[in-house]
């Protein structure tokens, strides 16, 4: 797994890519702390080129969103989301729980 | 059926992924079959590392799996501690944020992506998990 962030105006993006297992979770729910702990709460999540996400990932996603929309003050949009990654968060009914976007740009826009 | 052995730690997913995928690709499963079956077979492993293994270092997966006509059957012993993942609540799927439970979720979706998931603890600390797909 490979994340990075990159800081726009109103949001980070933070793009992940590789796999997400019980493994790598851990790394991927630092970079997600690590952003709120820098003040930021507006996160664009970039999975494009994510090739397996397991439920381990799912719960870090949600742990930075519960953080993120705390007081209102941001959220956790994802972006690309690859269709086989997508079909696993609906059965786990996290499709709900995120604003997805097809588009980076969008997505960043959005905030 | 093949059979391999790992140790009981999750920077070896990616091997038990490897391995099941490999098996369900050539006996003819498709790229979302293989993908559903490789996430099937890391949450069942994950969870026996995380929960029967808790706290033990040298503990040992023991994988098999295998095609047979349109089945694959996937079976994972361990020797840890027993769970039945049937009290396990399910979680509830419509909470909203806050109220999103953060456990039950690898076997929600083990038993949402198989066909069949079994769970048997033998005497002797022999826990079996039989978990079956088949061809649409």
């Amino acid at each position: 797994m490979e994340i990075t962030t990159q800081e726009f105006k109103h949001c980070d993006l933070i793009t992940i890519k590789g796999r997400v297992d019980s493994s790598t979770a851990p790394q991927m729910a630092q970079a997600l702390e690590a952003a709120n702990e820098s003040g930021k709460y507006k996160l664009v999540v970039d999975i494009a080129a994510l090739e397996y996400m397991s439920s381990a990932g799912f719960r870090a996603l949600l742990a930075a969103q519960r953080n993120c929309k705390k007081y209102n003050r941001g959220e956790v949009v994802l972006v690309n989301v690859p269709d086989r990654i997508r079909e696993a968060l609906e059965l786990a009914g996290f499709t709900e729980l995120f604003k997805t976007f097809d588009d980076t740009l969008v997505a960043v826009g959005h905030f | 059926m093949q059979s391999v052995q790992f140790s009981a730690k999750f920077e070896f997913l990616d091997e038990i992924r490897e391995f099941v995928g490999a098996i369900a690709r050539a006996g003819g499963f498709g790229d979302k079959d293989v993908y559903n079956i490789q996430l099937a077979a890391d949450e069942a492993a994950s969870n026996v590392i995380e929960h029967a293994y808790e706290g033990v270092s040298d503990g040992l997966l023991e994988l098999s799996c295998g095609v047979r006509g349109n089945t694959i059957t996937i079976i994972l012993v361990d020797h840890g501690e027993s769970f039945d993942p049937s009290v396990i609540p399910l979680p509830d799927l419509k909470a909203d944020l806050s109220e999103r439970k953060i456990g039950g979720l690898g076997i929600f979706l083990m038993r949402k992506l198989m066909d069949e998931v079994h769970y048997e603890a033998k005497p002797n600390k022999n826990n079996v998990l039989t978990m079956i797909k088949r061809k649409r």
